[in-house]
Order: structure tokens, then C-alpha cells, then sequence
């Protein structure tokens, strides 16, 4: 965070910010400490809605969202940043647009893409705070995992049907002490299909704006030192029954990240972590995005395919010789021999496919999956 | 008797009841006759090896059972005992 007392308010943000600043225990430092403060909002669906219009509402400074998706009629429901009109545009876009009007003296920064093990500490080091308001394991773990390493704090809240948990991971309180991360919490996720997802259990459209909410209050009580954060209890709410539960959780000696014997000291494949990937499938040779464009100024030699369809080719490439996946294995003829082959598709899973099926069938040896295919390429080439 | 209660993802299992009386001396009796009564819960509770599941917490009171005797927790008469399952959903 940067120094907060040197951070000034125009008369504008005085007038807005008031009602805070007058709260007794609030005052100008923590409205201060909310300006200078960076947090990343991972998701701006359910729960990122109220996150996000309440944080832009409250002040802080700088506000980065990642989310990858665009927004559907299913999503408004719930998914209150949104209107009717922003059906079909990209979700962080059309969040910005809204949030800028909300509160045009705050940054917005925008991270349209998937969080993935290749990304996730690139984005996650350039904030203080992380809002976890995912809809997955893997991310969820992904996210917890980034934090940990990072050594950032991370305000999780879930939701189900008509449950919602909140808890504030990975807090270091003012005394030193750290709290509790999600892998203390729930060691391992459980094996796909057997709790099942929004998607199929549906949830109700109030639930993530009451639980989104708590988790704006938890983050802004992380930045502003105000009040006893969640860290070490897990908040649970039942909206059907109106019960609310607080349990105390503790930090665990077997905590593969930070227990006594840590194993887990860089990301992981969150996709395999949580059974979604079929272990029987050999793992093919990948190069990340970074390499690649190492291998680009060192004039290394190479052949790029793209087994995307024609249409997506056409919107966006990178130079690849286009060979469909469904017919790839027909023009094998047309992939070099002599050189190192990178194959990619929009986002890694195809060309990992194609791969698979060129070396069942052909015996090839130099074929390299591009990691997060064309849509991790774009994403470096913007930072660069 | 303790009470349990059971999370919503689990209530299908148990004819959407979401607050049993059970009468058992510690944890595990507790999820033994969960088991007995409902056997399709049983899966949800604990793995082959009988063990607990890892995205299963359980809270006697406010406090995690891995914090006090795990299945040989005691319960008394006014003992709540909460089934917290690991749930995913935010954005879906």
C-alpha cells in the first residue's frame, strides 16, 4: 500500500466520502488508507457485484477485476452490476462502465481473462488486498495458493442454494500473527459430482448480495485496520432458516503450503488438484507464452499450428499455419520434422488434443503445447 | 442427544431434514447412525476408510472437531453438531 497520509481528497470526494470520514472510529485515515489501497476482485459475477459496487462506492483507489466471461440474460438474477443492454458484452467491461459512472475517482483495472497457474501471481502481486468471489475449486484454490505464496490477504465468501460462508484467509494481524488459509479450512476439494455446482443447484439471486456485501465490509475492514477482521472463524448463513453460525478455524501443521513441512511451493495444476482431469491422460510437452516469445527475439527456429476453426481464425491469430483440429491428423504431413512444432488453440485444451493424437499416430517428438494458447498470448503481448 | 444439523447440499440425502436428534455419545456414533438412517449420506461423510472427508468439516459447537478429539469428540444433550461441506459457488 502506498503511504497513505500523503493521499489527498478533492472537495468532490470530500462531500462524497462524508458519512465515512464523520464515523468516529472511521475518520479521514481510513477513507485515506481506502484511496491508497489496490484490490483485486477476482470474478464479477454474484458475488463480484456488490463487491464491486460497494468498493467503488467506498473509495478504493484502485480496483482490479478479473473475469474472462460476457454477460447472459441467466446472469441478471443476481448479477446486479448488469443491465439488460450489457447482455452479450464482456463482463469486465461492461463492470467498469458502471463502476466508472458509479465513482469516476477510482482506477478500474480491467484483467479480461481466465485466472490460471501461468497468470495468477503476474496479476495478484500487483495488489494489497484479494476478493475471492469465484464460481470453481480449481480457482478457489488457485486463488488461495496465489495469496499464500504472495502473502496476500484473501476475503473468500461462497455461496450454495440458499447457504453462503465468508472468512478472511491469510490475515496477518497487527501483531504479526497470521491467520488460517482455505487449505486449513478443507484440505482437498471433493471429487467432481458429488456437490454440485451453481450451474446445476441453482442459487438464490438475493443470497450473493447479502454474502457479497459481508465480504465488501471484511475487505474494507482488512485495508482500513477498522474493527476485528473474519480471520480464524468461518461465518455461515442460512437464508432459508435465518440461522447464522461462527466457528473458530485454526492454521494446521499439515498445511502443504505454510504447515511444518510445506511440499507446495509454487502454483499447481488446479485442474488435476481437483480430479477434473482424466489421469490417464499423458501429459504433453508445453512451452508457456513467455518462452515462446523468447524463442521469437532469439530468431530460435519453429513452426506454429493453430487447430482452431477457420472463423476463429480469422478473428484473431498469430501467424499460425491453420489446421483444424478435427482434420489435423490428416495434414501431419505438413508439420516440420527438422524444427520445434508449437501448437495452440484459444486456450490450451484442443491443441493438447492434437497433440496427443499427432504422437499416438505419428510418433512425433517435437511438438510443444502452447500454455493458455492464443488467449494467454494477447494477454502478454498487452503487458508488454 | 445431540442435535445435527445438516447443510443444504446434503438434505436431499436426508429427506430434506435439516435438524436431527441423535442420540450418541461422541462424533462418530453420531455419524454411524447418520450412516445407519440414511444410507445414501453415507458416502458424503466419510471415505472407504471410514475417515471423514477432507471437504467435510464438522464443528461441535463453534469449535472444529480437528481442534478437539476428532471422532471421539464428546457430546452432551445440548451439543449442536454442524456438517460444513466445502461449497464452490460465487459466479455460476
Amino acid at each position: 500500500m502506498a503511504s497513505y497520509q500523503d493521499i489527498t481528497f478533492s472537495k468532490a470526494e470530500l462531500a462524497r466520502y462524508d458519512r465515512h470520514i464523520i464515523i468516529p472510529d472511521f475518520g479521514l485515515a481510513a477513507q485515506q488508507k481506502l484511496k491508497a489501497a489496490k484490490v483485486l476482485v477476482i470474478g464479477s459475477g454474484g458475488l463480484g457485484s456488490p463487491l464491486l459496487l460497494y468498493l467503488a462506492a467506498a473509495g478504493v483507489g484502485t480496483i482490479g477485476i478479473v473475469e474472462f466471461d460476457v454477460v447472459d440474460d441467466s446472469n441478471l438474477q443476481r448479477q446486479v452490476l448488469f443491465g439488460k443492454n450489457d447482455v452479450g458484452r464482456a463482463k469486465a467491461r461492461a463492470a467498469k462502465s458502471r463502476l466508472q459512472a458509479l465513482n469516476p475517482h477510482i482506477k478500474i483495472q480491467l484483467h479480461n481473462t481466465r485466472l490460471t497457474s501461468e497468470n495468477a501471481l503476474q496479476i495478484v502481486k500487483k495488489y494489497d488486498v484479494v476478493a475471492d468471489g469465484t464460481d470453481n475449486f480449481p480457482t478457489r484454490y488457485l486463488v488461495n495458493d496465489a495469496c499464500v505464496l504472495l502473502g496476500k490477504t484473501n476475503v473468500y465468501a461462497s455461496i450454495f442454494q440458499f447457504d453462503g460462508q465468508v472468512s478472511v484467509f491469510n490475515y496477518r494481524d497487527a501483531d504479526g500473527v497470521l491467520g488460517p488459509n482455505y487449505r486449513d479450512l478443507y484440505p482437498t476439494p471433493p471429487p467432481p459430482g458429488l456437490v454440485p455446482s451453481c450451474a446445476e443447484g441453482g442459487v438464490l439471486g438475493v443470497l450473493p448480495g447479502i454474502v457479497g456485501s459481508m465480504q465488501a465490509n471484511e475487505v474494507i475492514k482488512v485495508i482500513t485496520g477498522v474493527g476485528t477482521p473474519l480471520s480464524g472463524r468461518l461465518f455461515l448463513f442460512d437464508a432459508l432458516n435465518f440461522e447464522t453460525r461462527t466457528f473458530n478455524i485454526k492454521r494446521r501443521a499439515d498445511n502443504p503450503l505454510n504447515g511444518e513441512n510445506p511440499s507446495i511451493t509454487q502454483l499447481i495444476d488446479y485442474e488435476f488438484f481437483c480430479g477434473l482431469k482424466n489421469p490417464d491422460e499423458k501429459p504433453v510437452k508445453e512451452i508457456t507464452v513467455e518462452t515462446f516469445l523468447k524463442w521469437q527475439a532469439l530468431g530460435e527456429p519453429y513452426q506454429l499450428i493453430d487447430v482452431r476453426e477457420p472463423n476463429e481464425y480469422e478473428t484473431a491469430n498469430i501467424g499460425g499455419l491453420l489446421l483444424p483440429l478435427g482434420t489435423v491428423t490428416e495434414h501431419a504431413d505438413q508439420l516440420r520434422r527438422d524444427v520445434k512444432v508449437v501448437v495452440h488453440c484459444r486456450s490450451g485444451v484442443r491443441s493438447a488434443k492434437a497433440i496427443r493424437a499427432l504422437e499416438a499416430q505419428y510418433g512425433l517428438d517435437n511438438l510443444y503445447n502452447l500454455k493458455g494458447g492464443i488467449l494467454a498470448y494477447q494477454e502478454q503481448a498487452q503487458e508488454v | 442427544m445431540a442435535t445435527v444439523i445438516i447443510p443444504t447440499p446434503l438434505r436431499k440425502f436426508t429427506n430434506n431434514t435439516a435438524k436431527l436428534n441423535i442420540e450418541a455419545g461422541n462424533v462418530e456414533e453420531a455419524l454411524l447412525d447418520l450412516s445407519t438412517n440414511f444410507p445414501d449420506l453415507k458416502k458424503h461423510l466419510v471415505d472407504e476408510q471410514g475417515e471423514i472427508r477432507s471437504f467435510l468439516n464438522i464443528f461441535v459447537g463453534d469449535d472444529d472437531i480437528r481442534d478437539l478429539a476428532l471422532g471421539k469428540t464428546p457430546l452432551s444433550q445440548e451439543t449442536v453438531v454442524s456438517i460444513v461441506p466445502a461449497i464452490a459457488g460465487g459466479l455460476a
